[in-house]
């Protein structure tokens, strides 16, 4: 329950930690460190080298440039949580982010550690893909844009080479608001499943679910008024992904979790923030 | 491997000057190198709370953290909630409530406690049970902790014991 030993870097610039990186292999960026550390205690890893991002100020930054939400790979999941630019041009990140493992998690894990560790059960790469957002990458060979529903591989498996750091993620301005709903055994546990939804107000939108498959999709699907029909189209939009585990429970879970983040889409104003709506996928189904 | 590395850790309010190898988790050098075992380790993977400590004013695991990383932050222990023999309000209402059996969950709770009493004077209930969400205690079944955390903001419920 000890890591094992390493040695330790602490970066200023993201280039500083890009030549590290490509000079060592194996090793690997802390950022909050709240999936690495527990790995690392149980020795399920043991880089020979940890590079500490923290310091770099380049990735801190939230910014709304009229186009674009950008987010830096630094923020901190409670920042996201609490910050009214997001609340305002993304709200569903608002949302996600209050499921995101407990306080003292929230208060150290940051957006860029999610996406890269890429846990099919997390909050931010279903979100990176459900909002058809790129993931800014920056390595030896200098920037690159990765559209996110190209980032992610399989289940703890990206693009992202190992002498590349998340910079940011760059969010395109919203057309719909996008409902979520997330179902765990307590607030605060993995997923168990959950779901992005888009809804058109035509009929049409795009289901996005996590802890259903082995990464995040983003499924196109018909939004039937009627709740039945509803019901039927969650089922053949679930039909195209891979359901490895415990099948008949998962589908379940997922097709109410899809109606219930659609139910949130649905709500206006004030509600859709409200704590009851936040709170929604935590009720028993 | 021996490569210990000064560090000047900054802990309630001292600063202590140590050395400490890169792999030591912080709430390992705040028990074995400062000697403040109030802070607990529970299950080392994040998951129980019992070792939460506030850097700068946060609530954070400190098993999560290496104490290399945080030179220069303000850490808080249990230890550090009073700076001589009394016990803060919320401590106070701890004991008054029952809001411990064990104790191992205890410092934790307080720390957590503290930091959402600092961020929110009146915290609802709901509030309340979200922000102790991310820490275990297998003895009271939550409720005294409510209780004491509630009354300790003046928000005592109705039908307070």
């Amino acid at each position: 329950m000890k890591p094992a030993a390493f040695e330790y870097r602490r970066v200023t610039t993201v280039t500083e930690a890009v030549k590290l990186l490509r000079d060592a292999p194996d090793a690997k960026v802390i950022a909050g460190g709240q999936s690495l550390v527990p790995l690392m205690n149980f020795r399920l890893t043991r880089p020979s080298l940890l590079v500490d991002v923290n310091g770099i100020k380049a990735l801190q930054h939230v910014v709304w440039d009229g186009t674009f939400l950008r987010i830096g790979s630094l923020v901190r999941h409670q920042q996201i949580a609490d910050n009214v630019e997001i609340q305002k041009h993304c709200p569903v990140l608002t949302v996600a982010a209050k499921h995101i493992g407990h306080w003292a998690i929230r208060n150290r894990g940051t957006m860029g550690g999610s996406l890269a560790h890429a846990d099919p059960a997390s909050e931010w790469p279903a979100a990176a893909v459900a909002l058809n957002a790129e993931i800014e990458v920056e390595g030896p060979q200098g920037v690159r844009m990765v559209p996110a529903s190209e980032f992610y591989l399989g289940y703890y498996s990206t693009v992202l080479q190992p002498d590349e750091l998340i910079v940011q993620i760059r969010i395109p301005s919203l057309k719909f608001r996008l409902g979520f709903a997330e179902m765990a055994r307590r607030r605060g546990d993995f997923a168990l499943a959950g779901a992005y939804v888009e809804d058109d107000g035509n009929g049409q939108g795009f289901v996005t679910w996590f802890g259903v498959a082995d990464k995040p999709v983003r499924v196109p699907t018909v939004l039937p008024g009627n709740l039945e029909a509803r019901r039927e189209a969650w089922q053949q939009a679930l039909g195209t992904l891979p359901i490895v585990d415990d099948k008949r429970s998962r589908i379940h879970l997922a097709v109410q979790i899809a109606e219930r983040a659609w139910q949130h889409s649905q709500l206006e104003g004030a509600k859709y923030l409200s704590e009851e709506a936040i709170a929604g996928g935590d009720q028993p189904l | 491997m021996n490569n210990k590395v000064p560090l000047k850790l900054t802990v309630n309010g001292g600063t202590f000057d140590i050395e400490v190898e890169p792999r030591w988790l912080l709430s390992d050098v705040l028990r074995h190198q400062l000697g403040l075992v109030g802070t607990h380790v529970g299950c080392e993977q994040g998951a129980c709370g019992a070792c939460t400590v506030l850097i700068d004013g946060k609530p954070e695991r400190s098993c999560l953290t290496f104490a290399i990383q945080v030179e220069g932050q303000q850490i808080t222990t249990v230890e550090g909630l009073t700076q001589d023999e009394n016990l803060t309000p919320l401590q106070e209402a701890f004991s008054e409530h029952h809001a411990l059996q064990c104790g191992y969950c205890t410092p934790g709770m307080l720390l957590t406690a503290t930091a959402l009493l600092q961020q929110d004077p009146h915290p609802s209930e709901l509030k309340v049970r979200e922000a102790i969400s991310g820490n275990v205690c297998r003895c009271t079944g939550y409720q005294f902790i409510v209780d004491a955390i509630l009354a300790a903001s003046g928000n005592a419920k109705e039908d307070q014991r």
